[in-house]
């Protein structure tokens, strides 16, 4: 699989390390009432879409970022990469 | 109709023109007590025991294609009970024993054979580990020998002891592994569930879950809705889009886990070998090839293929254990979607949802497990409560922190 | 030498007779010719037994779908088994065997099973060999194991180098034939990158292998035209002798060029190169496999493909049979008459399966010798040539899970355009057009296609003239109403009957059918018999071919060698080495060293006399803990921080408090896991309020590092921090033992003060070493010494251990090895690998009031969760053993007294065990149930793998100076 990174270009996806689904961009809050029920929401249970997945990718024999990668999984076309550092500013990771 | 050699014989005397389909391709009825989704190794098994040993008649499996279509019929066909947490080693134990005796069983010819798997180890603490593994499994009553580099030596002269770039310091063996030829398996439980009376219908897909108020009562399929007292759901890779018809998330992903044969050789590997070092297992069919793996590619996926670096990755691990192997000639390769779960382990239980139970998350070894699967989900239908051997295989584990992780890799499915 | 079926003309070269043995017989070819052509030529129509019945096999076929013809070549290490006849280029001196037959192929024992075959039906084996039960391992697998397989592995490493490299180009087209040559030419002089691959070592494709007209020439005289003109672009590679396997995501084809294999004298050239191709386009233009029809007898040696006949004549000069009879259902196969005639032999018999009268049996033994007809007629013949139609080979159509279609017409499998990976296009035979003119002007196209999709414009296209008679067929399958077998896959020895029995038995879907039979599975994968087989299953089901379905084409398009996959990442180059600044050092002073991940660390270091290792080890760590010993520890995982929040940061990645560690200390960190679970420990350097150095294990370094940018990126993208690997940068020692302040004082530099009050235990700070050189120092302490670890540049890393050693010569300083460290962390209750082995958590490891409970940390919410929070669970613990003398073994399991070994006793088992030179015993760390309880306790160590079972007391994991005095002082 070729990954296009924000700004090194196209890389083969050996360059890559994977992690998984980008809701685990989302750390609940760990004040909350419910923590435990959140955090176990948030660190085992996935979509596991058959389709457009939206997923996290570390360039460790690259740059050292994490991108969020939409790509469909049955057909593995990669749809739009972003820095994950965006994304998690954009969803209102704010510290 | 029995088979023996006689039979076969005598059929063969008559033209073979008396032989039977060995399972009927029955319409399905308006209602079972219970309805099987996904005709499957554990699928399959699991109707023949309820039908066999739970004495339930009215059972039907429902296949979304045909039978035994999905991982048990594309895996490396490894059987072995060499497994370190309680939670797991008695279950694929008890698994090993059924298998001992499933020929006898149902009378169909599955080839177990155990000519022993053996687990490479190449530095102290990775010695460390397998003898505390060992120790498990002898204490479990299981055989386990741990050899070092000189009775490895003399079990496989063909591994690289001379220049291998993480030695060879010995192995763990469990000399009751070994391979089972896989398509029979599903075609001998169809054929043992035919013949205790279970409808299996192909190309009958679970397109959705009869459920109201909290209760399910039966699938819709494109042949119409099939009621049920409960419906056991055992559909591997596909296991999260089918529990999601249900409105259930899982502790699954899935991803692909590509397997590799070479042309026929004669005989050069006695049984299973898995490197410890790199990622590579390999054993010898009885027709010659050589059936080997590594790691799944590592990427979520429903492909049902892989891509090169992984191919690579394997053929890179089987040339620095085994390098006599190099000239022969991949064959086929091919990628199945397995049901990675949170911990590496699976999950045979009730749902939230009265009258529906799961069994998946078997990730890339589900085919040892493929009896007692068949057992233990069984024996939850017909009894509403685990099988001995399975109790530890809840949803809820993750919740209450009873993960049972053997690699010790956490909530991360790719790397189990 | 006499090759008595030589005829004129073909490409090979008679200039350069080569002599070869097959069987150890001698024969001559000619340059250019395969072992296939040269067998024909000399004669030899018995070349191999089938898989199951081992009955007589000849040459098929004239190309990479040969089911046959397989044998080992070469010798010794070097013999490459079940090598396709029909593909391999004779070279001088070439040793053929041919394979599965004992003694010999004239005369092979097991060609009994042939006798039993109406009991050996499709499937036979699943209905018997089940009694009794142990039967099987021992007797009826063994026999079965053996008289399968093909050819033998030699058992020696494979002695050749192989190589990987990465192509990179625009226009990827996949096949050399007109097709391919037209598509390349278009994007060439359109000034695309352009690769051009074939499997052959010719260019031409069939047109190696017709009588064609090009332009009103030979098609050859365009060929080399073509080929010329490519050569000639700087922007177009050719590459022969290649195949393009499989075709993965995005536009990456997989390719393997077999480089020498062909050449008589072994060079230091890479056998085999497996590529990796990424191109923005790719042009399919493989051709066209032919098939057979099922006619009873249709697998004696002799019964070829049609075109085979053709190419043997035309491309090789070499004659298939004297007396051929030709059986087609479509206007192509009828073509061979014409070439038979032509090249000198007799056409005994043409059938066009419209025909009323038809062959009925194919009669011989190890050769054809005449046919039978349906009306009773014998006609005397030496070869046959069937064809029974075309299949595209729309292989790499598939390999991203494509389903093609059925086209009626020319009844056969073409792509499907709307499945095709995105970046192909498929022209000529593969896609279902067959003649010359069709392929020429598909090939233009396609090249044009790709050309404009690449944002260029192609050129006008001169489409050359060229013979575009249609093709025509009528599909006919098989002789039906015939008695005996007729072979649908001739290697696996599957018939038409052993399909309609699995049909009978309910294997109806192509899937199941090939599974329960075989078809399909044999090294051809299928190119001789799917189709065929296909229709049988289609017609003895009552259904069209289309709605029977067909079976998903998988890599590789041939097999390949596992060698080329692996690559030279082989031997002691299976994976890089990382060696320390001292490596070399360590070396000279005959250290023995260990792998730890890609590490190679120095071991210990033996010295003279010394005979077993146990005795360098209690030496090193006696010497350590009496004076001074200096260790590298490198490899550790060091990764610098940096930011205004840093100490934030790592107050959140820490279960233990971080935040206000002071500047020129530092602390012992846990890590957990989100999921609770330790990670990893390491410590925490304040260099100043916004620096920080942490260090991780060895193995964990990569690990930790990823999940800390994770953190940072992901989890926490506002917080001012940065962070870098530096664990290559700084050379770093453990220098430990009581002189050890002494030794550092001779080479640190005279304005640091390092004393006890100025540096304390937990002190950090960054110095000078002899005379200027930049360098941290930490005082840490792994082996519970007074003990200091100094980083140096990792330039200067050589010279620093040298300069400790010599500095500390009069304090008898001693190196020590991983070993003599593990010896001493294990003395003195540290946790390691062993431990922090990703299922235990703080608690588990007596660390839990290390989670601090004012903050958050990651891992902290589902640390609380009653799994991992229960009192009855594991605790690190020390043992000793009850009798001093008693060895202790690590992964033996812990059972009470007067409990017998069983898993409902295990109570938890050894770690890591070493021999204390110091209390001169065994001692062991393990997890012991409620071990926090148990101190003082009896109990057994059983470790039944190892035979042994001890008695040990349970008692607290330091045994060395529990007090922490030695490290303060």
């Amino acid at each position: 699989m070729i990954i296009t990174h924000p700004v090194l270009g196209p890389r083969d996806a050996q360059e890559f390390t994977y992690l998984g689904d980008a809701s685990l961009i989302h750390r609940p809050d760990p004040e909350a009432d419910d923590a435990t029920g959140a955090f176990h929401e948030y660190l085992y249970q996935r979509e596991n879409i058959a389709g457009e997945h939206r997923e996290l990718w570390f360039h460790e024999q690259g740059d050292r970022s994490w991108l969020v990668v939409t790509r469909n999984t049955l057909t593995h076309e990669v749809l739009d990469v972003e820095f994950a550092n965006d994304v998690a500013r954009r969803e209102g990771r704010s510290q | 109709m029995r088979n023996s050699a006689f039979q076969v014989f005598k059929q063969a005397l008559q033209g073979d023109v008396g032989w039977k389909p060995v399972w009927r391709s029955p319409d399905p009825k308006p209602e079972y007590d219970f309805i099987i989704v996904g005709g499957g190794g554990h699928g399959l098994a699991t109707a023949y025991y309820l039908a066999k040993k739970y004495r339930q008649a009215n059972v039907a499996v429902l296949e979304k294609g045909w039978i035994g279509s999905g991982n048990v019929g594309r895996n490396t066909t490894i059987i072995r009970s060499n497994y370190l947490l309680d939670g797991n080693e008695p279950f694929y134990e008890f698994s090993m024993k059924l298998w001992e005796g499933l020929e006898q069983e149902l009378n169909y010819n599955a080839m177990v054979s155990q000519r022993g798997i053996i687990n490479l180890f190449h530095t102290d603490s990775q010695r460390d580990a397998f003898v505390r593994r060992g120790n498990a499994m002898r204490l479990n009553g299981v055989d386990a020998v741990l050899l070092d580099r000189e009775a490895l030596r003399k079990e496989c002269p063909f591994l690289n002891f001379d220049n291998a770039r993480f030695p060879i310091l010995g192995g763990l063996s469990q000399p009751r592994g070994g391979t089972v030829r896989h398509d029979a398996v599903a075609w001998g439980y169809a054929r043992g569930a035919d013949q205790h009376g279970v409808d299996i219908i192909q190309n009958c897909e679970a397109t959705g879950f009869l459920i109201s108020d909290g209760v399910c009562t039966g699938v819709a399929t494109p042949r119409g809705q099939i009621r049920a007292k409960k419906v056991g759901v055992a559909v591997a890779g596909s296991s999260s889009r089918v529990m999601a018809k249900a409105g259930m998330r899982l502790p699954i992903e899935s991803h692909v886990l590509q397997a590799f044969v070479s042309e026929g050789l004669k005989p050069i590997i006695p049984g299973v070998v898995t490197f410890g070092a790199g990622h590579f297992y390999v054993s010898q069919s009885n027709k010659g090839g050589l059936v080997f793996g590594g790691d799944i590619d590592g990427y979520n996926t429903y492909a049902q293929r892989g891509n090169l670096p992984t191919v690579e990755d394997v053929c890179e691990g089987g040339v620095a254990i085994m390098p006599m192997i190099g000239r022969a000639r991949l064959l086929r390769m091919w990628g199945g979607v397995v049901d990675m779960s949170m911990d590496g382990s699976p999950i045979i239980d009730k749902t939230h949802i009265e009258g529906l139970y799961f069994n998946g998350g078997w990730c890339y070894g589900g085919f040892k497990a493929t009896p007692a699967s068949g057992v233990a989900f069984a024996h939850l239908l017909a009894t509403d409560s685990p099988h001995e051997t399975a109790t530890a295989y809840r949803f809820d584990r993750f919740s209450r922190g009873y993960m049972i992780d053997e690699k010790g890799m956490g909530a991360q499915p790719n790397l189990h | 030498m006499n090759q008595p079926y030589r005829i004129n003309g073909g490409q090979i070269d008679r200039s350069q007779p080569i002599g070869f043995t097959f069987d150890g017989k001698e024969y001559q070819g000619f340059k250019g010719d395969t072992v296939a052509s040269a067998l024909i030529a000399n004669g030899v129509k018995l070349v191999g037994r089938s898989f199951k019945y081992h009955r007589p096999r000849g040459i098929f076929s004239a190309g990479s779908d040969e089911p046959n013809a397989l044998m080992t070549i070469g010798e010794g290490a070097r013999a490459t088994p079940n090598t396709r006849a029909t593909v391999v280029e004779l070279y001088d001196g070439m040793t053929v065997q041919s394979q599965n037959r004992f003694p010999s192929l004239k005369f092979d024992a097991l060609a009994v099973n042939d006798l039993f075959a109406p009991f050996l039906s499709a499937g036979f084996y699943y209905k018997t060999f089940m009694w009794p039960a142990q039967f099987w391992e021992k007797l009826y697998e063994p026999m079965i194991r053996r008289a399968a397989g093909l050819g033998a592995l030699s058992g020696a490493p494979d002695p050749d180098r192989y190589d990987k490299g990465f192509l990179h180009c625009d226009v990827l087209v996949i096949g050399a034939g007109p097709a391919g040559m037209m598509a390349a030419l278009v994007a060439g002089q359109a000034g695309l990158r352009v690769i051009l691959a074939d499997e052959d070592f010719e260019m031409g494709g069939r047109l190696s292998c017709e009588r064609e007209v090009i332009n009103g020439d030979a098609s050859l005289v365009w060929v080399r035209q073509v080929s010329d003109a490519l050569s000639s672009m700087s922007n177009v590679r050719l590459m022969k002798r290649t195949t393009v396997y499989g075709v993965y995501d995005h536009g990456i084809y997989g390719a393997v060029t077999r480089n020498t294999d062909h050449l008589a004298a072994k060079t230091e050239k890479p056998r085999e190169t497996l590529w990796r191709i990424y191109t923005k386009r790719s042009v399919l233009a493989a051709g066209a496999t032919e098939r057979s029809i099922a006619i009873s007898n249709n697998d004696r040696p002799g019964v070829m493909l049609s075109s085979a006949v053709r190419t043997y004549a035309n491309r090789f000069g070499a004659l298939c049979g004297k007396r051929v009879v030709v059986v087609s259902n479509n206007t192509d196969g009828l073509r061979t008459a014409d070439v038979v005639r032509t090249s000198g032999a007799e056409v005994s018999a043409v059938f066009d399966t419209r025909q009323s009268v038809m062959p009925f049996d194919i009669r011989g033994a190890q050769t054809v010798r005449s046919i039978k007809l349906s009306d009773g007629r014998k006609i005397d013949a030496d070869c046959i040539a069937i064809s029974g139609g075309w299949n595209p080979n729309i292989h790499l159509t598939c390999h991203k899970r494509g389903r093609p279609l059925w086209r009626e017409d020319i009844a056969a499998f073409v792509p499907n355009k709307d499945e095709l990976p995105s970046e192909m296009e498929v022209a000529g035979a593969a896609n279902g057009s067959f003649s010359t003119q069709q392929c020429l002007r598909e090939g233009a196209q396609a090249g044009a296609r790709a050309v404009q999709a690449l944002g260029k414009s192609a050129g006008a296209v001169d489409i050359p003239q060229a013979g575009d008679a249609p093709f025509e067929i009528t599909p006919f399958w098989e002789m039906k109403g015939v008695k005996g077998r007729a072979w649908v896959d001739p290697q696996n020895d599957v018939t038409v009957k052993d399909i309609k029995l699995a049909a009978q038995e309910g294997f109806r879907s192509v899937e199941l059918l090939k599974r329960y039979t075989t078809l399909g599975m044999a090294t051809d994968q299928g190119k001789a018999s799917n189709v065929l087989g296909l229709a049988i299953l289609a017609d003895s089901l009552g259904q069209s071919i289309p709605e029977t379905g067909t079976t998903i084409y998988r890599p590789p398009y041939t097999p390949v060698s596992i060698s080329a996959f692996a690559g030279a990442s082989r031997y002691e180059h299976f994976r890089p080495v990382r060696e320390t600044p001292s490596h070399y050092w360590a070396k000279e002073q005959g250290a023995v060293f260990v792998d730890a991940g890609l590490w190679r660390r120095a071991q210990y270091f033996p010295r003279s006399g010394e005979t077993h290792w146990r005795h360098t080890v209690d030496r090193e760590v006696v010497a350590t803990r009496g004076s001074v010993g200096i260790c590298d520890v490198t490899t550790l995982g060091k990764i610098d921080i940096q930011g205004a929040d840093a100490a934030a940061f790592l107050n959140r990645v820490y279960a233990n408090a971080m935040a206000k560690l002071a500047v020129g200390k530092c602390r012992y960190g846990l890590m957990l896991r989100e999921d609770g679970i330790a990670m990893d420990d390491g410590t925490v350097a304040r260099l100043s309020d916004t620096h920080f150095v942490m260090t991780t294990t060895t193995a964990n370094a990569v690990g930790v590092y990823r999940h800390l940018e994770f953190c940072r990126q992901c989890l926490w993208p506002n917080m001012d921090v940065r962070l870098i690997s530096v664990t290559e940068q700084w050379a770093q020692y453990a220098i430990a033992g009581p002189n050890s302040r002494k030794l550092l004082q001779k080479i640190i530099d005279k304005d640091h003060d390092i004393s006890n009050e100025a540096f304390p235990y937990m002190a950090c700070g960054e110095v000078t070493v002899c005379g200027g050189v930049r360098a941290r120092l930490f005082r840490l302490s792994f082996s519970g010494e007074l003990a200091f670890e100094l980083g140096v540049p990792a330039r200067y890393g050589d010279s620093l251990i040298k300069a400790l050693m010599s500095a500390g010569e009069e304090f008898g300083v001693t190196p020590y090895g991983t070993e003599a460290l593990g010896v001493m962390r294990i003395e003195k209750g540290h946790a390691a690998g062993n431990e922090l082995n990703g299922q235990r958590t703080a608690q588990d490891l007596s660390l839990g009031g290390f989670v601090s409970k004012k903050k958050d940390c990651i891992g902290k919410v589902l640390s609380q969760r009653e799994g991992l929070k229960g009192e009855d669970g594991f605790r690190l613990v020390g043992f000793k053993p009850v009798n001093q003398a008693d060895p202790l073994t690590a992964g033996a399991h812990l059972i009470a007294r007067g409990n017998s070994a069983e898993a409902s006793n295990d109570e938890g088992y050894l770690s890591s065990v070493a021999y204390s030179p110091s209390l001169r015993s065994y001692v062991g760390l393990g997890f012991l149930k409620r071990g926090q309880e148990r101190i003082g306790e009896e109990i057994r160590a059983v470790d039944l793998l190892m035979r042994s079972d001890v008695f040990v007391t349970v008692c607290s994991p330091h045994f060395i100076d529990p007090e922490g005095e030695r490290l303060r002082a």
